[in-house]
């Protein structure tokens, strides 16, 4: 049995997937961002001034493509696999000599592909805005795929424990934007009061925004070696969990 | 060797059903083979355990002599399943359904494609390629069903109630597809409610109901233990009463019609010798109830009724 058909298969069947409804996948990210650039970054941010002697605009930028890259990878493992889970033509994978994680890992690079075009296209978009010298692209592009790979395997978890449309919903509403939001896309942590700085890193996505910031502008308020830890930590826990959930075929079986 | 061995195979839901009682079962290579009970005795729950979509609880199941737990890859290998319900992508065209299978299945490309299009032109689908599987018919959904399921190649195709909901043109045609598939060596496993078509179609059945195995034998030795047929009868004209035949129970149940229990033993002869006697013309007859449905029936109510 060849496994890396089987994962090419299902790499190409889900990046066709998002493909083929582009208008629904791409292009509103590229419009939400453009309104972002427009009004938080030009309007408002022109009377903010410098951030760690970034321009408003400048400061903002990686925060919000990363905050793309983190809601698209995330929703398109979640409703990709759980549609293929109500649809029930998961069947054609558990019937099929397709092991556990030749089926994760096939779901997430369908995440991971979709995060990290949308990161593009937002990237381009920034361009119109931003003057963006690359700090560190090794870091950058580093980062970008850890994090895709982190909430593409977290929407994965979350597609095979929903039992509803709702249960879908309710991580990205109410965990993953609050989260993303208070993850110092648009203001430096530093600038919160001492309470909330401490609240504030316990928010995992803190430490990816700021490791992207640095990639891109050189400008961090963490520990870059920190972030990438902590990532790589969430990225092996949630890898364990999500096979464990398909040994044991939670959500999938009976 | 056998295409299927069952040893002892247990399934209690999380909600203390029972579902399997510890069943035994032996599918030779090659065979024909009928898996029917009636709804909720436990089929759809081992085939689901075979083909991996339900854990079972206890017991061992193994595939060409693949154990399904210790070798499932290639246990999983020579297995195909045409599942009860329509289970694929219905916004995916027909031609990416099947040909992802083959994927799945570990198939290279260039093979996957030549496979693709030979299951599907012997389903009748290769028109149909490029159409989005939700526009297709309730028929052709199962066909493409058929030609995911085969793929592969593999050598023990199981079809739960293929021919469910479909009209007698394509049953019939169903029919000769899986048939030429066995001939060209592929084991069968059929569940069906229609009993005429597990008669028609397979050498072996095995009737399991309440999670157990109730019978599990030859079809004609099966067929053999029915000793008496029921048979209607279309009269020329009326009868106010029905005739008492010597050896036949006989019910009227029209002005023109019959009912007539025929043991075997007797046969039909002097029953229309008989008739002709009582100045009775017969039209025509037929068969009351298919002769499996009967066995079915006699082997399901065999149980009390509140073990059922």
């Amino acid at each position: 049995m060849n496994y890396f058909i089987a994962f090419r298969t299902l790499v190409t069947k889900e990046t066709f997937r998002f493909i083929r409804i582009w208008p629904q996948t791409l292009l509103p990210p590229a419009i939400t961002t453009a309104l972002y650039f427009l009004i938080f970054g030009k309007l408002i941010g022109d009377r903010i001034g410098t951030i760690s002697g970034a321009t408003y605009m400048d400061y903002i930028v990686p925060g919000i493509i990363l905050m793309s890259v983190i809601s698209h990878s995330y929703a398109n493992v979640v409703s990709s696999f759980y549609s293929t889970k109500f649809q029930r033509n998961i069947e054609e994978l558990l019937v099929a000599p397709v092991p556990n994680w030749v089926i994760l890992f096939g779901y997430v690079s369908g995440g991971i592909i979709r995060g990290l075009l949308v990161g593009i296209v937002v990237a381009l978009i920034a361009l119109f805005f931003a003057d963006i010298a690359v700090n560190n692209a090794l870091i950058t592009v580093t980062i970008a795929i850890l994090t895709a790979t982190l909430f593409s395997l977290a929407g994965f978890i979350n597609a095979v424990l929903a039992e509803s449309f709702d249960d879908i919903s309710i991580i990205p509403n109410f965990v993953l934007t609050p989260l993303s939001y208070l993850g110092g896309v648009f203001y430096s942590v530093s600038m919160l009061p001492g309470v909330w700085q401490t609240i504030s890193m316990g928010n995992p996505i803190l430490y990816m925004i700021n490791a992207f910031r640095y990639g891109l502008i050189g400008v961090t308020d963490i520990d870059i070696q920190l972030a990438f830890i902590i990532t790589g930590g969430f990225i092996v826990t949630l890898t364990l969990f999500s096979l464990f959930l398909l040994h044991k075929g939670i959500g999938i079986k009976n | 060797m056998n295409a299927l061995s069952i040893r002892n195979l247990r399934k209690t839901y999380n909600n203390g059903f029972e579902a399997l009682k510890g069943i035994n079962l032996e599918v030779e290579a090659g065979d024909f083979f009928a898996l029917l009970g009636p709804n909720g005795a436990g089929k759809s729950t081992a085939i689901g355990i075979i083909s991996s979509l339900i854990n079972e609880t206890s017991g061992s199941v193994s595939i060409f002599g693949h154990d399904l737990k210790t070798d499932r890859s290639k246990a999983k290998s020579c297995l195909g399943l045409v599942p009860q319900e329509v289970n694929f992508n219905q916004f995916d065209t027909v031609r990416s359904i099947v040909l992802n299978q083959a994927g799945y299945y570990g198939t290279p490309r260039k093979l996957a494609l030549q496979r693709t299009e030979q299951c599907l032109k012997q389903m009748d689908l290769w028109d149909k390629r490029d159409t989005v599987s939700r526009r297709l018919s309730g028929g052709m959904k199962r066909r493409v069903m058929i030609a995911r399921a085969m793929v592969h190649a593999p050598k023990l195709l199981i079809l739960d109630e293929p021919t469910a909901g479909v009209d007698i043109e394509i049953r019939r045609s169903m029919w000769k597809m899986m048939q030429d598939v066995n001939q060209q060596g592929t084991t069968i496993i059929l569940t069906t409610h229609y009993l005429e078509e597990a008669e028609s179609l397979c050498r072996n059945i095995a009737i399991i109901d309440q999670g157990q195995i109730v019978e599990n034998s030859d079809m004609a030795s099966l067929l053999a233990r029915l000793h008496v047929d029921h048979f209607v009868l279309d009269l020329a004209g009326p009868v106010a009463t029905a005739p008492v035949i010597a050896g036949y129970q006989i019910e009227r149940i029209g002005d023109k019609a019959l009912n007539v229990a025929v043991p075997k033993e007797i046969g039909l002869n002097q029953l229309f010798s008989q008739l002709s006697a009582h100045n009775i013309k017969v039209i025509s007859m037929k068969n009351k109830s298919n002769r499996l449905e009967q066995l079915f029936m006699d082997l399901i109510d065999s149980k009390p009724a509140e073990e059922r």
